[in-house]
């Protein structure tokens, strides 16, 4: 398509939109395995497939699904389960934070709305973009709508089915989200070219992560080389 | 098909909780004004909490991660995402093939 057959508004949602989902193909297909495994791990713990979708549907939020599914049992420890999604999610307030500035082309409700679908991966895609270009709506919902479709199929999917991936590491599947998030990162990295975040949050997340069980160590490494860039303004100035 | 209300309720917690950190962070930068300090850390989430979710698989796996990250990078350096990111899968099984 040329761009002089783009007409009025509608073209442009159409074109940023399928851009959006056009560059969201990488984490559309890496998505695949975890969300069969996810699917698979609810099922043997006693979750029907409705429930498994429901979870992925409202929830949508991979890690702390697992999470979650590692925990479930009869009775349902809600209370552990939600606290624990808090703790797993708590990075989301920094990652809501950081893409405030680059949501002025949003309306108040279209942010809401686009909010709900900040999953890792929406977020570092959108932020490469916005690196570049102003993020629009449409290119957001690009990024969103396909990819929230895919988990919950493939979740789905994984539910009904079982275990149909055994031993994703053999085929290199478990590395397929650090590749795409490096890939992401290098991105970013040559806009910004700053190595303190990197290095102090890199550190910082793996100590957490050999002390502490869980993802606390996504949240602390965040925390860290944000605090880390926060402290060096005065220096700067 | 079987639907526990229990189930339903976690759900519904999950829910609140995680939609609630996803606005949280964005209702705050924008109902509050930004200090210099408070943009530049900002400025640097990105880098940080990507740096961080990566950091165990990249720097603490082995060397056939590490290398194979390394790898991807250089790949990343002139190819498009998705080359990048098979490449770098492909660099993962070969060299946990031969380093195993």
């Amino acid at each position: 398509m040329s761009t002089t057959e783009l007409r009025g508004p509608s073209d442009r949602w159409r074109v940023d939109f399928l851009l959006g989902a056009w560059q969201m193909l990488p984490l559309l297909i890496s998505v695949i395995p975890f969300g069969l495994i996810l699917g698979a791990a609810a099922t043997d713990k006693g979750l029907s497939p409705l429930e498994t979708m429901l979870m992925s549907g409202l929830v949508f939020a991979g890690s702390a699904q697992f999470v979650a599914t590692g925990l479930w049992n009869h009775p349902v420890p809600i209370l552990v389960i939600v606290a624990s999604t808090a703790l797993i999610n708590s990075r989301h307030l920094l990652m809501g934070a950081a893409l405030e500035s680059h949501m002025r082309l949003f309306r108040s409700a279209q942010a809401y709305l686009a909010l709900f679908f900040l999953a890792d991966e929406i977020w570092a895609t959108a932020l490469r973009r916005a690196a570049q270009r102003p993020l629009t709506p449409a290119y957001y919902f690009g990024l969103a709508i396909p990819f929230y479709l895919s988990w919950l199929f493939w979740t789905m999917l994984g539910a009904f089915v079982g275990g149909v991936i055994a031993h994703p590491e053999r085929y290199g599947l478990d590395f397929a989200f650090a590749a795409v998030f490096l890939v992401i990162l290098f991105g970013l990295w040559k806009h910004q070219r700053r190595l303190l975040p990197i290095a102090v949050s890199a550190a910082v997340a793996l100590l957490v992560w050999k002390l502490a069980p869980g993802v606390w160590y996504i949240f602390a490494g965040g925390l860290a080389g944000t605090a880390a860039a926060a402290l060096m303004v005065r220096s700067e100035a | 098909m079987r639907l526990d209300p229990v189930a339903l309720l976690t759900f519904l917690g999950m829910l609140a909780v995680t939609y609630g950190a996803r606005i949280g962070g964005y209702w705050f930068v924008q109902r509050f004004t930004v200090g210099p300090r408070l943009k530049a850390g900002l400025e640097a989430v990105p880098l940080a909490v990507l740096t961080a979710i990566i950091a165990p698989t990249v720097l603490a796996s082995g060397p056939a991660e590490s290398l194979a990250a390394l790898a991807t990078l250089l790949l990343a350096w002139r190819l498009p995402v998705l080359a990048a990111v098979l490449g770098g899968i492909l660099t993962v099984v070969l060299l946990r093939a031969v380093l195993a």
